[in-house]
C-alpha cells in the first residue's frame, strides 16, 4: 500500500456457514484484508482462496462472476444517492438476474422487510437516517442470496442501541440464510454479539483466534488490552 | 528528490493520465453494445447534457453572431463590402465559434458536473460498491455519458450555428443597415457543405474529449472534498486545453 507493508503473512480460515469477526485497532489493516477478499487489492505474495478459487489469480471477468455470490456492506452505506431505495436494492438483480420487473420489486420488498424497513421504497438515501441507510445497504447485499457476506465496520456511525439492533439483525439473517461471513470491527459488543469466532489482527498478523468466550479469557496481553480499551505502547 | 526526478515524475503522471483517459474513452465506446439495456440512463444523460445546456448555448451563440457582424460590418462598410457580412458571419460561426463555444459551455456546465458526481461517488465508496456487486462502473456510469455527449454536442452545435447566424443577421439589418435578403443570400451562396461537416467533426471530437476527460478525472478523484474539487478543476482545465488543441489540428487537417 504505497510502499507500506500493512498485512504480514496473515493466515485465517473461515468455515462454511461461520460468522467470523476480525477485530483490531484503527489502521491495522482490517479493511485492507476485506479488499483482498473482494479482489480490489492483490497480495504481494500468498493467496486468498474462496471456495477453493484463488482470488488474486482471477481475471476481471472471473472476479465479477465470483462477486455475484458476495454481499458486501461497506463502512459508509455506499448507496447510490441518485437512485431511490427500491432502485438501490434492485440494482444487482436488474444487472444480473434477468428477472421481470414485478419479480424484482417483489424480492426487493421482501429483503426490505427482512431488515425491518417498510414504506421507504420511493425515498432517496438522503431522506433516511444513518441507521436506516445501513439497513438498506444490508438489504442490497442480501438481494442476490449471497454465500459470503463481508461487513466492513457495520457499526460505524451508529449509537449503541442501533449497533445492537444491526448486530441482532445480522445474527437473525445468518440463521435464516446460512451465509458464511467475515465482519471487521473494533466494536467489541458487536463482535461478541455476532461472532461464532473472533480473530484479533495486530501489526499485520492474526495473533489470536477463538470463540467469543475464548477471546474474553485470552492470556494474550494485547488481546486483553484491546478488548478492555487499555492503551498500549504501540497505540 | 532533485529537479530531474520531479520533472520526470510529472511527465510520467501526465502520460499515465492521457493514456488512462484514452483507454477509458474506448472502453466507454465499446460498451455501447449494452445501450438497449441502459437506454434510460443514456436518455437521462442526453437531457442533462443537451437539452438543459441549450438555453446557455443559445444565448452565447446569438451574442457571438451579433459581435462578429458588428465588428466586421463597420470595417466592411468602409470599403462598401457590407454585402459580404453574411459570408463572414456564417463561415466564422459554422467553422469555429459554434462548435468551440458549445463545447466550452458543455465542458464548464456538464463536464465539471460529471467529474464532481463521479468523484463524489468514488470517495463515498459508491464506485467500490458497484464493483463489489459485479457491476462494471465503466459500463454503468461512463458509457451513457460518453454516448450522450457524442450525440448531443453536434446537435447543440447545429442550434448554435443557426442562432449565431440569426444574431448576425439581426445586427446586420438593424445596425449595419443591410437587408435580410442580402445577408442570407451571402450566407447561402458562400457557406460550403465542408464548413458544416468540419464543424460537426469538431463537435464529435470535443464531445468525446469532454466525456472522457471528465469521467477519468472523476473516477480517479482522491479521498475527500478536496480531492473532488481538484478532480473538477482538472477536468475543466484539461477539457478546455484539449478543445483548443484539437480545434487547431482539425482545422489544419481540413483547411
Amino acid at each position: 500500500m504505497g510502499g507500506e507493508e500493512v498485512l504480514r503473512g496473515i493466515t485465517l480460515e473461515v468455515k462454511a456457514g461461520e460468522l467470523m469477526v476480525v477485530i483490531g485497532g484503527s489502521g491495522v489493516g482490517k479493511s485492507v484484508l476485506l479488499k483482498h477478499i473482494i479482489g480490489f487489492l492483490r497480495p504481494d505474495s500468498g493467496d486468498v482462496l474462496v471456495d477453493g478459487v484463488s482470488i488474486p489469480n482471477c481475471s476481471r471477468k472471473e472476479l465479477y462472476e465470483i462477486r455475484k455470490g458476495y454481499g458486501v456492506v461497506f463502512q459508509s452505506p455506499a448507496l447510490l444517492q441518485s437512485l431511490t431505495i427500491e432502485d438501490n436494492v434492485a440494482l444487482p438483480l436488474q444487472e444480473h438476474s434477468g428477472f421481470p420487473d414485478d419479480t424484482i420489486r417483489e424480492i426487493v420488498r421482501d429483503r426490505l422487510h427482512w431488515v425491518k424497513l417498510r414504506g421507504v421504497e420511493r425515498k432517496l438515501p438522503s431522506e433516511l437516517s444513518g441507521g436506516m441507510q445501513k439497513r438498506v445497504s444490508l438489504a442490497r447485499a442480501l438481494v442476490m442470496d449471497p454465500r459470503l457476506m463481508l461487513f466492513d465496520e457495520p457499526a460505524t456511525g451508529l449509537d449503541p442501541i442501533l449497533t445492537a439492533a444491526i448486530g441482532q439483525l445480522i445474527v437473525d439473517l445468518h440463521a435464516r440464510i446460512g451465509f458464511s461471513s467475515i465482519a471487521v470491527t473494533h466494536n467489541m459488543n458487536l463482535a461478541y454479539l455476532i461472532g461464532d469466532r473472533i480473530a484479533m489482527l495486530y501489526n499485520g498478523r492474526i495473533i489470536e483466534v477463538g470463540t467469543p468466550e475464548e477471546i474474553r479469557r485470552s492470556a494474550e496481553p494485547l488481546v486483553q488490552e484491546f478488548i478492555h480499551g487499555i492503551p498500549n505502547e504501540g497505540s | 528528490m532533485n529537479l530531474i526526478e520531479k520533472t520526470g515524475g510529472k511527465i510520467l503522471d501526465s502520460l499515465q493520465g492521457v493514456g488512462g483517459t484514452i483507454v477509458l474513452l474506448f472502453r466507454g465506446l465499446y460498451w455501447f453494445k449494452t445501450a438497449v439495456k441502459y437506454r434510460v440512463s443514456i436518455f437521462d444523460q442526453m437531457l442533462l447534457c443537451g437539452v438543459e445546456s441549450m438555453p446557455v448555448v443559445m444565448v452565447v451563440a446569438i451574442f457571438s453572431g451579433m459581435v462578429v457582424a458588428l465588428q466586421t460590418g463597420h470595417e466592411l462598410a468602409r470599403f462598401q463590402l457590407e454585402g459580404t457580412i453574411g459570408n463572414i458571419v456564417a463561415a466564422s460561426i459554422c467553422r469555429e465559434m459554434g462548435p468551440v463555444f458549445a463545447a466550452i459551455i458543455v465542458a464548464g456546465r456538464v463536464g465539471s458536473a460529471m467529474a464532481a458526481q463521479l468523484g463524489t461517488m468514488k470517495v463515498s465508496e459508491e464506485i467500490d460498491a458497484l464493483e463489489a456487486m459485479a457491476i462494471n462502473p465503466v459500463r454503468y456510469l461512463v458509457m451513457p455519458r460518453v454516448w450522450a455527449l457524442l450525440f448531443m454536442l453536434p446537435i447543440l452545435t447545429i442550434f448554435a450555428d443557426l442562432v449565431g447566424i440569426l444574431g448576425g443577421g439581426m445586427v446586420s439589418r438593424l445596425q449595419i443597415g443591410i437587408s435580410y435578403y442580402t445577408f442570407f443570400d451571402g450566407v447561402m451562396n458562400n457557406l460550403e457543405i465542408k464548413d458544416i461537416y468540419v464543424g460537426m467533426v469538431k463537435a464529435v471530437v470535443f464531445g468525446l474529449t469532454i466525456a472522457a476527460v471528465s469521467c477519468y478525472q472523476g473516477l480517479n478523484a482522491k479521498a475527500g472534498a478536496r480531492g473532488v474539487g481538484r478532480a473538477t478543476t482538472r477536468s475543466l482545465v484539461f477539457s478546455f486545453l484539449s478543445i483548443l488543441i484539437f480545434d487547431y489540428f482539425i482545422t489544419a487537417i481540413f483547411y
